[in-house]
């Protein structure tokens, strides 16, 4: 959460708005743990982690949906095998991402 | 807008132990509580709240869960029965850096360093005394502070996930820099030097003003006695007993101290 307060601030600052995408589940050896977090803001940038690559660019067009929508949503994602080996992970987990608007 | 966040915000950015508890489904997603110690660095301070959960019943049931994930010190997500309906809840608890301060950046400094960050603790290191706090000698710690050890020490946060120890050989460091930890909730004391040298010390901590019980917080002679002589040896035994007396405390929560 540290590492992405400043992005989060420089956002907010900017009058942008920013969604909040945390891990919540954890299944089989996936490679960020329970609590790992992914802010985007409206224009699609982001910052911090949630997946360690393998879902991140799923995450944020969730998160941008969300901004929109206004409603947090739980997502869950499986990380194949294949996927895995492409952006280097011995994984093969699965993981479930709540993404909220930062409005609280 | 945003204010529970800037509260959390803040708590993450004092390092200071506190869970953000969210409602994961149901009709009140997304309802968020901030939880945190009414004396953030006290450990068994009563539980201070911000936000709500949307419901009273459901916020102090949460909250109790909040606390015993805070003492576990890890992020955990909970189903909890309240008001006659089960809520699916992450409780997302911040832990501080743990950090080990020591004072006097001696021989026996350098390999505590290297123990020390090998086992995830940032390294503070203190000594005013040129000749001792080198950049080439603690090119390995996160910080090394050239300046007295009273002097360093206020500027400094000394909670229940510090570690402290005074190693300098000399009294006249190491008692002042004593008396400033045991005013602290830190959550290990230790002091080097022999039996004979911490009975003088016990002496002049009391005319200091230290209680008993202050004084017994010190683990001195410090160190695990593992029968070592080498500076390595000895940062080793140090580093063991700061490791027995951390996993004590996350064990059996206020039993165990020495």
């Amino acid at each position: 959460m540290k590492e992405i307060l400043a992005d989060i601030d420089g956002w907010r600052q900017a009058g942008k708005r920013v969604a909040l995408a945390t891990v919540v589940q954890v299944y089989g050896s996936a490679p960020r743990p329970l609590g790992a977090k992914l802010a985007v803001s409206e224009d699609g940038a982001m910052v911090g982690s949630v997946s360690g690559g393998c879902v991140e660019s799923a995450t944020v067009q969730e998160a941008l949906e969300v901004l929109s929508s206004g409603a947090p949503r739980l997502v869950s994602y499986g990380i194949a095998d294949e996927t895995a080996w492409e952006v280097g992970l011995a994984c093969g987990g699965t993981i479930e991402v709540f993404i909220e608007p930062l409005d609280w | 807008m945003a204010e529970l966040f800037d509260q959390v915000a803040q708590a993450i950015r004092e390092d200071e132990l506190c869970a953000v508890v969210t409602v994961l489904g149901g009709e009140k997603v997304g309802g968020k509580l901030l939880a945190r110690r009414a004396a953030s660095r006290e450990r068994g301070s009563a539980i201070a709240t911000a936000g709500s959960l949307g419901n009273g019943a459901l916020d102090q049931a949460a909250v109790e869960r909040a606390k015993d994930a805070m003492e576990a010190g890890g992020t955990t997500r909970v189903t909890i029965a309240a008001e006659g309906r089960e809520w699916d809840l992450l409780i997302d608890v911040h832990v501080p850096q743990e950090k080990l301060v020591i004072v006097g950046a001696v021989h026996i400094a350098i390999p505590l360093v290297t123990f020390a960050k090998a086992l995830g603790l940032y390294t503070v290191v203190i000594d005013a005394r040129q000749i001792f706090a080198t950049q080439d000698r603690f090119d390995h710690a996160d910080e090394l502070v050239r300046s007295w050890p009273e002097d360093a020490l206020q500027e400094m946060t000394l909670s229940e996930s510090t570690y402290f120890v005074t190693l300098t050989h000399d009294e006249k460091l190491d008692t002042p820099a004593l008396i400033h930890a045991l005013g602290h909730p830190v959550g290990y004391v230790g002091a080097l030097g022999s039996k004979r040298t911490h009975a003088k010390r016990v002496a002049v901590l009391r005319e200091a003003g230290m209680s008993d019980e202050q004084i017994a917080r010190i683990h001195a002679p410090i160190g695990l006695d593992l029968g070592g002589r080498s500076p390595e040896e000895i940062a080793l035994a140090i580093m063991a007993e700061i490791v027995q007396v951390r996993n004590r405390r996350t064990d059996r929560s206020k039993e165990g101290r020495e």
